[in-house]
């Protein structure tokens, strides 16, 4: 319990650095989002600079901080300047559709990779589990961009499931059931990239340490007392295997925010990714400042939900004779 | 044994892969800037050896012709591919100034091994060029990255006490930034117009200096274990100095690790340096690199209609499995 509360605080020390650094790179920055105002000549010097006071960006940086950490404790997040809008509204909506993505996506790598790795583990040097190494290697060293380009290219050929956005446009008359295949259409694309470029990975992660246990001598012993394979498997070896398979859980958690930007603008998903390009884009310094604290909230969290799944899995870890790291 | 001759050869591809970067001026016939605008997306020009005479020994092409109904070879005149010909000139390394090329065509003819881009330009001279930018680049962030994780991971790991803590600290925090949107939002902070050049030295610089931590503490790791042994301390007992310590005894232990995050960072950073300029935030026009050569892609329909644009992804996945393989060579060899 003690250590909860150490690590959480931590993560709130965290969360300060990361909005420290954000607003020290702000300080650097030399644009900002009336550069092109002050360019029209139909807009007078005067109405720009009112506007930067309006909100607030003439003010020296540790106010504008200040001011900052205030509408964080409302629950604003700030105000983004080129939608007029608080920050957090804005962000959930976004948040929400990537969050969609991601979980299907992470639930369908992990059924795959743990299915995978565990198979190819146990039949060990046998073609199967060869073609499985290679293709995991091969798989892993690919760059996303082109796994995102190569399937869209082929999706598009194909034609058979919608490319870009969520929604087909006439979502709005379907039924209830039909938006809800509609949607799912949609997330075939993005979700297949995501997939191929995540499952490999785990696959690899989940492999060797399966390996590594079965050979271990608690597995031989079991092995040599006429325990079955099956029964073997799931009960001696996987719950002594499971440790780095956790932590790279926690990992998965952890970028169910930041892990699809690419693949978002790639294929034109409406997630956080789309809208924090456009901010960059456009300079919107507190819509880009709050994406970057979203999903840096998600990081700390996930890696947190590993420590603690790693607590509850493991007595060792839990007496503290084997350090969780 | 087996491991050792596998990193020879893979380093051997990797060598050979990044001379050709560096001599790309001499292999692409044309300059990577050059266009063409009466043959925008042109396909890739087919290499013929036989016509109705017979077979010939050096290679010919033939002009194509383009109207509404699309394009066809123009079968009246072949264009011989002449090998070591004058062309425009180059520079290898900044250095060397040069005019003559591997191989070239008479004009009005032009060659185009993988076609061409919207404005015509030679994809093939383009992706050789764009891998001078794009291999320079991970080479480079990599080269920042470790250097300043080395340094890092060095002093922590050796000095202790509230030094290792505070370092420690930091790089949790950097270790808890979401990389790619950090990376985004201080591209954003950055101005948006510089030289292309200039973009590229910003880029490496911002790609190179976020992703120091998880190496520190990897080398940490190995100083630390390499402070309490024996020999150290023996040495230490000798009256060796703490730089001669570091430098003779703890440092090479971590040459290891070091080449491992080598081999592991360069195709990252590489990526890193496609992603951002595919999304129009990195090295722009019309300097070439592999990311923003990629970027006419978003739009489907060119994805899908010129498939020969994909040269540079190509190019991409060759560079990453070379690497990715090394990776996993050196990390058996040194564990």
């Amino acid at each position: 319990m003690k250590r909860a509360a150490h690590r959480a605080l931590r993560v709130v020390l965290l969360l300060f650095g990361v909005s420290i650094l954000c607003f020290l790179f702000t300080e650097m920055a030399p644009g900002s989002f009336f550069d092109e105002m002050r360019l029209n000549p139909q807009i007078s010097p005067e109405t720009v600079s009112a506007l930067r006071a309006r909100y607030g960006l003439d003010q020296p940086l540790v106010v504008r901080y200040g001011r900052w950490l205030t509408s964080v404790a409302r629950g604003d997040l700030g105000f983004s300047v080129a939608y007029n809008v608080p920050v957090a509204p804005l962000l959930w909506t976004r948040a929400l559709n990537t969050l969609l993505l991601t979980t299907t996506v992470m639930v369908l790598t992990w059924l795959l990779g743990v299915s995978l790795g565990v198979w190819s583990a146990a039949y060990r040097g046998h073609w199967f589990d060869r073609i499985v190494a290679t293709a995991s290697s091969l798989l892993i060293s690919i760059p996303e961009i082109v796994i995102a380009l190569g399937l869209l290219a082929i999706a598009i050929r194909w034609r058979a499931i919608p490319i870009g956005g969520m929604m087909s446009l006439d979502h709005d008359e379907l039924s209830a059931w039909a938006k809800v295949t509609d949607v799912a259409r949609h997330l075939l694309l993005p979700t297949a990239i995501l997939v191929f470029a995540g499952v490999a990975i785990v696959i690899r992660h989940v492999r060797a340490s399966v390996v590594e246990v079965l050979d271990a001598p608690h597995v031989r012993a079991s092995r040599s007392l006429g325990i079955g394979r099956v029964r073997l498997l799931f009960r001696h070896v996987l719950p002594v295997a499971a440790n780095p398979a956790i932590s790279l859980f926690g990992f998965s958690i952890a970028s169910l925010l930041s892990g699809s930007l690419l693949v978002e603008v790639a294929t034109g998903w409406p997630g956080l990714g789309p809208l924090l390009l456009e901010a960059t884009l456009s300079r919107d310094l507190y819509l880009v400042i709050g994406g970057i604290i979203f999903s840096a909230l998600f990081l700390v969290a996930g890696n947190l939900a590993a420590d603690l799944l790693l607590i509850a899995f493991d007595p060792r870890v839990r007496k503290g004779t084997l350090h969780a790291d | 044994m087996r491991t050792k001759a596998r990193v020879r050869f893979l380093v051997f591809l990797l060598v050979a892969l990044h001379i050709l970067a560096v001599i790309a001026g001499f292999i692409s016939p044309y300059d990577a800037k050059e266009q063409d605008r009466s043959h925008p997306y042109a396909s890739p020009t087919r290499v013929r050896f036989a016509d109705e005479s017979g077979f010939h020994f050096r290679p010919f092409v033939y002009t194509s012709v383009c109207d509404f109904e699309g394009c066809r070879e123009d079968r009246t005149q072949e264009y011989p591919i002449h090998f070591i010909v004058t062309g425009p000139s180059y520079s290898i390394l900044g250095i060397f100034k040069w005019d003559y090329h591997l191989f070239g065509i008479d004009r009005p003819a032009r060659i185009a091994l993988l076609g061409t881009d919207a404005f015509g330009r030679d994809e093939f001279s383009r992706v050789l060029y764009g891998g001078q930018i794009s291999l320079a680049a991970g080479l480079l962030a990599t080269l920042i990255t470790l250097t300043v994780a080395a340094i890092i991971g060095t002093i922590s790991g050796f000095y202790g006490g509230w030094i290792d803590e505070a370092l420690m600290g930091v790089s949790e925090l950097f270790l808890s930034l979401p990389w790619l949107y950090f990376l985004i939002g201080v591209r954003a902070f950055l101005p948006l117009h510089v030289s292309p050049i200039g973009t590229f030295f910003l880029l490496v610089g911002v790609i190179g200096l976020i992703g120091w931590a998880r190496p520190a503490r990897l080398v940490r790791g190995v100083v630390l274990s390499a402070r309490t042994c024996n020999y150290v301390a023996a040495a230490r007992g000798f009256g060796g100095s703490d730089i001669y310590l570091l430098w003779r005894h703890v440092l090479p232990g971590t040459y290891g690790v070091l080449l491992t995050q080598a081999a592991l960072l360069i195709p990252l950073y590489i990526a890193a340096e496609a992603t951002l300029s595919f999304f129009g935030l990195g090295v722009s026009e019309p300097v070439p690199s592999w990311g923003n050569m990629l970027a006419t892609l978003q739009h489907y329909n060119v994805l899908v209609s010129y498939g020969w644009l994909l040269a540079p992804a190509m190019a991409l996945v060759i560079t990453s499995v070379i690497y990715g393989l090394l990776a996993d060579a050196l990390h058996s060899r040194f564990s």
